[in-house]
């Protein structure tokens, strides 16, 4: 089946859900969903990806549902609305060549690290400078450059493509920034993994609540910020106040990276342990092993990246520089295509869930 | 089984794990046998929403207050008498104090459902409905070491000189074994699950009625019980039956398949008449009677007819109405004559009167001439599309039940037998003689439910 046709069935199959669901309402607590489902009384395709995209797989509706399997109506809301939610990233992601690539096989994310790995060790033999500081004495800034502007830019152009593929979609409007504050409070908070009262979601533990996924989320995102913002501040350092790495410890660098890489060890393993807990039929099971690769790929960014400064002044140095620089450059690339692309189309759910909650 | 129970919990919904719970944290060691499979535990529990909880000022999601006497004229209201003042003012004032406990335990309460705001003050509703608060009460009882057995259908309670001493259960439908235990708590349901008993009591049309709840509520512990000598309450013949969507499944249907649109519509027959006044009242008042005025129709079917005037005026339906651009089309897909139907909406149509419609309370706009009357929201029906849903009886429980006393031990007409108490639907009887009042029958099962947990705590002890 194309993905198109894919889509559809998975849309008629949420649909079919949803209208059983908005006929009973038990669910109204949990999260953003059941509350925007209320304001419909039929489902366009539209308000299906809204819908798909706004749930966050807290699995609360599962476990409380007196309709799933083996009962007739046979509801699953987490896989369904995930189903399309999945399709919704392929079907819009840009280029359309690679939209499933990456999501569903965990061999396709290796061999993307096995070729970032690659290009990075063959750029460390070719165009080792003639002299240089710290890791530029491996590679220059000035290459380090030529690489990964356009390693970061082009993905995050792609994926500013599919954005606006969905926002049409889901035919969006003129964002406030009311509506920025309001997304950025929901995911900041993960509001909608909270259970609505602050007792958790049902993941690793079945019908009891926890807060260990809301938890180790959160130290992921926060812990990928801090790297991200680690890697932004020395760029601005270097460009606006001419200071140059190697940094010290005690410079804001360091201070963002090696607390954020910590963080993002540790909330990265634990999203990986936790999924070997949950019910792989209550998320999209065809994605669980691109997923699982993801996680890994991103614990291996971070660990790498640790290990790196650890063997600052030592023969491992060039190596070590290869591996984390490549596994970096692997992990740009795969952003429009795997499953950190639904950071942004939550994040847009999010906004547009402020927009229409608002009328 | 070898191993000695202080206490046997007959059934798995409600009633039976709050005398679980309420017993095992006395430390009393506790066995449930849930004749459902572990999908299905927890009886018409896993369909209810809500907890009906008397309340002197503002209670958890409750606002406002609720006192004994107001609680007490609606039980009044809707039972037309048929209730014992004793036992329903106890459970009435123990409800206040159940809710606190019940989120001791593990529920969750959250702020009344939309469209549902008449039950904000009364009702206490449960985060995710019954099918949640039944997962927390389990995970209490694991957590108390309470063991619970499922597909475990017990089929007798056996009592010598008017003593309990062990219950034979069958065990994933094997043959019966024994499980010993020093007392009994009955907490088993009502019969409606039996389609033959439920013919029986009612008359053959009953084949046709639709089980919202649970199929396991059989009555097999009611019957062994009262053919024990047990004392009954209750009408035998009666059930509590409402009018739902006639595509609905044959049991569990549960929530969903409520239809909202009666007082919208005019419900016909299978032979294309009106049968009563769709506007008689709102339809929180009116939904219950409708099962029965259903159930007296040729094969137990209505059929309820709006236009797109009114296509949005209620709650969304489980299944999508059937739809037509003509009213002779809509018979015909609803598979009655669609001229005769034409000629009943058209009489209908004749005999509606100019004036203000108003959808959410009574607006006085009758029909005139018309027999039977629409005494309310008689608007004509002209605007295509126009939309049928068909309709049948759905038993929500039945009356019949043990008689027990207010501390719920089960009396047989030589007085109370010393160890075995009942809790629940299966001596609801007593209390909610007849009709119903939403979220009460989850304030009876909780508060015997605590009450028989524990008096057969103190017994073992």
């Amino acid at each position: 089946m194309s993905l198109d046709a894919l889509a559809r069935s998975a849309t008629d199959e949420a649909r079919r859900q949803m209208e059983i669901c908005n006929a009973c309402r038990y669910c109204e607590g949990f999260c953003s969903v059941f509350p925007a489902m209320t304001r419909h009384r039929s489902f366009t395709d539209a308000d299906m990806t809204h819908l798909a995209n706004l749930c966050h797989n807290c699995r609360g509706c599962y476990y409380s549902c007196q309709f799933t399997e083996p009962h007739e109506f046979n509801l699953n809301v987490p896989a369904a609305l995930g189903e399309v939610r999945q399709l919704s990233w392929e079907r819009l992601a840009w280029p359309g060549a690679f939209s499933r690539l990456f999501h569903e096989n965990g061999v396709a994310l290796a061999a993307a690290l096995a070729v970032g790995l690659a290009v990075m060790f063959a750029a460390l033999q070719a165009l080792r400078p003639e002299s240089g500081e710290g890791f530029y004495a491996y590679l220059s800034h000035g290459a380090m450059i030529a690489i990964f502007t356009p390693a970061f830019f082009l993905p995050l152009a792609a994926v500013g493509v599919a954005l606006r593929r969905y926002w049409r979609e889901v035919e969006g409007q003129r964002v406030t920034l009311g509506q920025i504050v309001e997304a950025t409070r929901s995911a900041g908070t993960m509001r909608n993994l909270d259970g609505g009262q602050g007792q958790g979601c049902n993941f690793e533990k079945g019908d009891r609540y926890s807060n260990a996924r809301r938890v180790f989320h959160q130290l992921t995102l926060y812990g990928f910020l801090m790297c991200f913002a680690a890697t932004s501040v020395a760029t601005v350092m270097h460009y606006v106040f001419a200071w140059e790495a190697p940094y010290g410890f005690f410079t804001p660098p360091k201070l963002f990276g090696v607390p954020g890489g910590i963080i993002l060890c540790v909330g990265t393993a634990g999203l990986a342990w936790l999924k070997t807990k949950a019910d792989p039929k209550l998320g999209i099971a065809r994605v669980w092993g691109g997923e699982m690769a993801f996680v890994a790929l991103l614990f291996f960014v971070s660990a790498t990246g640790l290990a790196l400064y650890a063997v600052t002044g030592t023969a491992a140095v060039p190596a070590l520089l290869a591996i984390h620089l490549g596994a970096v450059l692997a992990f740009f690339l795969v952003i429009p295509y795997s499953k950190m692309t639904h950071g942004f189309f939550r994040f847009a759910a999010l906004v547009r869930e402020a927009q229409l909650s608002r009328r | 089984m070898t191993e000695a129970y202080d206490i046997a919990v007959v059934g798995g919904g409600n009633a039976a794990l709050c005398a679980a719970v309420t017993a095992a944290e006395t430390g009393a060691k506790v066995v449930i046998l849930e004749s459902a499979p572990e999908f299905y535990r927890g009886g018409n529990s896993r369909h209810t929403r809500n907890f009906r909880c008397m309340h002197r000022g503002p209670l958890s999601v409750l606002v406002d207050s609720y006192e004994e006497e107001e609680y007490f004229e609606d039980l009044l209201l809707v039972t037309k008498g048929e209730t014992d003042e004793e036992m329903a003012r106890l459970t009435i004032r123990m409800s206040e104090e159940c809710l606190p406990w019940m989120e001791r335990q593990g529920v969750r309460f959250q702020p009344s459902l939309s469209g549902t705001l008449s039950l904000s003050r009364t009702n206490a509703f449960f985060l995710g409905g019954g099918k949640a608060l039944v997962n927390a009460y389990y995970n209490r009882c694991e957590d108390l070491g309470v063991d619970v057995f499922y597909d475990a259908e017990v089929k007798h309670v056996n009592i010598e000189d008017g003593h309990f001493t062990h219950v034979d259960v069958s065990m994933k439908g094997g043959e019966p074994t024994r499980i010993a235990a020093k007392a009994v708590v009955l907490a088993s349901g009502g019969f409606q699950g039996d389609l033959d008993w439920l013919t029986r009591a009612w008359g053959p049309s009953a084949a046709n009625f639709l089980i919202r709840g649970t199929p396991y509520n059989r009555g097999v512990v009611l019957k062994d019980m009262l053919d024990q000598g047990a004392e009954s309450v209750g009408d035998p013949t009666q059930c509590h039956a409402v009018a739902i969507d006639g595509r609905s499944p044959k049991f569990d249907g549960g929530i969903v398949t409520r239809l909202d649109c009666v007082p919208f519509s005019i419900v016909v027959n299978q032979n294309g008449d009106r049968f009563y006044d769709e506007g008689e009242d709102v339809w929180p008042k009116r939904y219950a009677i409708w099962g029965r005025l259903v159930a007296a129709q040729p094969d137990q079917v209505g059929y309820s007819i709006i236009d797109s005037k009114s296509a949005e005026l209620f709650m969304p339906s489980v299944f999508p109405p059937i739809v037509a651009d003509t009213i002779e089309g809509l018979g015909q897909q609803l598979g009655i004559s669609g001229d005769k139907l034409a000629r009943t909406v058209a009489e209908f149509n004749a005999a509606c009167r100019e004036g203000r419609f108003h959808p959410t309370e009574k607006d006085g706009l009758a029909t005139d001439g018309l027999t039977p009357p629409k005494t309310n929201w008689a608007r004509p029906i002209d605007t295509p599309p126009y939309y049928g849903y068909s309709l049948r009886p759905g038993v929500t429980f039945t009356y019949l039940g043990l008689k027990v006393s207010p501390t719920a031990q089960v009396h047989t007409a030589e007085g109370p037998l010393d160890n075995v108490w009942a809790a629940g639907e299966i001596m609801a009887g007593s209390i909610l003689g007849q009709g119903y009042l939403a979220g009460f029958g989850m304030t009876i099962g909780t508060v015997f439910g605590r009450i028989a947990g524990r008096e057969a705590a103190a017994y073992v002890s």
